[in-house]
């Protein structure tokens, strides 16, 4: 990846927290302000060419996500704010007429909260049950604990194709062909995912996948959820407003839109759309996952050789990893490294069950493609330092 | 004070620092989890005619956190809640840049630099809070 298209490269930072969010490449950012400087319009509404001219751009982009995650049908791609809005829609949207009273949802202890909560609100309200599938010893999910998990009354396994703590990449084709065979449908959180593995949701099979643009270098506040299109016909919009209905009367009734608009109420994020396309132009032509493999590869071993660092997730195969210094907390590390100009994020990363592991304070190095085996070295020159906590006063 | 002599203060209550220990039922406890996303102090709190007669604390924290609840809890113990108010009141001020009584500070003063690292202040400030929030319990 060409680090010239990144202006946040310039600045005199090492970005190691690419889990959080990525940069955005010129591209991106160029079309957001192409947006706003020829095309500040809105769309669907207005008879006039420019208003037109993008209605059709927004849906060309609606058909380029379709293709980039091998959807069956445009009709199928939800535009959102964002992973925890399609999250949210899908929990609160779906589950929350699908699932009975008595029903089980499975999930695990390293997911984030943006997948947790819903269903806890929804155990609360609808007094469904949230179950956990046992972790195998590096704190991963096997197909082995998924089917001990499974009970009769289990309808939905809700996980993160990879996880943002653990970086762990769940081995989904079999989980997913083992959950339709009991009728247990399966939620995919991609947030972490999207950038690095390349999703196809008709092979995977998978009901419903979510994600955000901004992790995979897009505009913030733009996110997709896609789902199989019986399912989105069953599932109801959180909220509802102009765009939605295709008649109403003062009587109070009123007629929904077919999918996707039915969930895209009110002007939508059309900045974020457009440059949520360029993004992924990007990225398809830029990922470059086995020099990221390689890099990851490289800290690891660079890591293990400095006697205070130990580290949590040595077997997971995502771009991530999680250490601590010895008798340093988190948090103080990530100070005296922000002071090194180097960017981690420390605590527990949205992903509060970890607690029950054992985990809940680390610091966290998060990898994206334009990272260098030279920013790596700066790390490593900085973490071989006995006097870290000093330092970080 | 110079700033090693300070330094060398805030680790030493870092790593040996004053009442942690976990109290039970005979003490009145808050968390300050709500306040942060990481640090998760627990303080217990005993108060006898209106003095702060015990003060314990346990819990995971930074360094700053750790270290001000620390000295936080020395410097409180046998005054009285009014007076324990003043001083939160003192060392809030003197965190965020703010013209403060330093006589009444004690130990505590070795914070006196704390602004120049923004992203530390809230930390320094959270023991503090919860402090607030024990004493409003305790009414
Ligand atoms: C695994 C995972 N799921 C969901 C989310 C939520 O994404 P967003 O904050 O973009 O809605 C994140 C972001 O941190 C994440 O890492």
């Amino acid at each position: 990846m060409n680090r010239n298209d990144f202006p946040m490269l310039n600045k005199d930072l090492i970005y190691f927290d690419n889990a959080a969010t990525t940069f955005k490449p010129q591209i991106v950012i160029d079309r957001i302000n192409k947006y706003y400087i020829n095309q500040s319009v809105n769309i669907n509404r207005s008879d006039y060419d420019l208003s037109q001219e993008l209605s059709t751009e927004i849906e060309k982009i609606r058909t380029q996500v379709k293709n980039f995650i091998h959807a069956e049908d445009s009709k199928e791609i939800i535009f959102t704010s964002g992973g925890t809005h399609s999250l949210n829609m899908v929990v609160f949207g779906f589950c929350a007429s699908y699932l009975k009273p008595g029903d089980e949802v499975l999930t695990t202890e390293t997911e984030h909260a943006s997948l947790v909560l819903p269903f806890f609100e929804l155990a609360e309200t609808n007094q469904i049950k949230v179950n956990y599938i046992d972790l195998d010893k590096n704190n991963e999910v096997v197909l082995e604990n998924v089917k001990k998990a499974i009970t009769p009354k289990t309808k939905v396994i809700a996980l993160a194709h990879i996880t943002n703590v653990i970086g762990d990449v769940r081995p989904l084709q079999e989980i997913i062909e083992y959950a339709h065979l009991h009728n247990i449908l399966v939620i995919i959180d991609g947030a972490q995912s999207i950038s690095h593995l390349k999703v196809d949701v008709k092979q995977l099979d998978v009901d419903f996948y979510a994600f955000s643009g901004h992790k995979m270098m897009g505009p913030t506040g733009i996110g997709i959820l896609y789902g199989k299109y019986n399912l989105l016909e069953q599932m109801k919009p959180l909220i509802l407003g102009g765009g939605v209905s295709a008649t109403f009367q003062k009587e109070g009734q009123y007629l929904l839109k077919n999918i996707p608009e039915k969930f895209e109420a009110g002007t939508q994020n059309l900045s974020g759309i457009l440059g949520l396309g360029s993004a992924i132009e990007y990225l398809e032509k830029n990922r470059d996952e086995v020099y990221l493999q390689k890099l990851k590869k490289y800290a690891l071993s660079k890591m293990k050789e400095i006697s205070q660092i130990k580290i949590y997730n040595e077997y997971s195969k995502g771009p991530i990893i999680i250490f601590n210094v010895n008798n340093v907390f988190s948090q103080d590390t990530a100070i005296y490294l922000s002071k090194k100009k180097i960017a981690i994020r420390s605590g527990n990363h949205c992903a509060k069950l970890l607690n029950n592991l054992g985990l809940n304070n680390t610091c966290r190095l998060s990898l994206y493609f334009y990272n260098t085996k030279e920013e790596i070295d700066s790390l490593i020159k900085a973490l071989n330092n006995e006097n870290i906590l000093e330092e970080s006063l | 004070m110079n700033s090693n002599l300070k330094r060398e203060i805030i680790i030493e209550n870092n790593s040996h620092p004053f009442h942690k220990e976990t109290k039970g039922e005979e003490y009145i406890k808050i968390n300050t989890r709500n306040e942060s996303c990481i640090d998760n102090i627990n303080l217990f709190l005993k108060i006898e005619n209106n003095l702060i007669v015990d003060l314990y604390f346990d819990g995971e924290a930074c360094a700053i956190s750790t270290s001000v609840t620390s000295i936080m809890i020395k410097t409180l113990i046998g005054k009285t809640l009014d007076e324990a108010l003043v001083i939160s009141e003192e060392f809030e001020k003197m965190i965020n840049e703010q013209e403060y009584n330093k006589n009444i500070l004690g130990e505590l003063n070795v914070y006196d630099e704390i602004y120049k690292q923004p992203n530390r202040k809230n930390c320094a400030i959270l023991p503090f809070k919860g402090l607030k929030q024990i004493i409003k319990k305790s009414d």
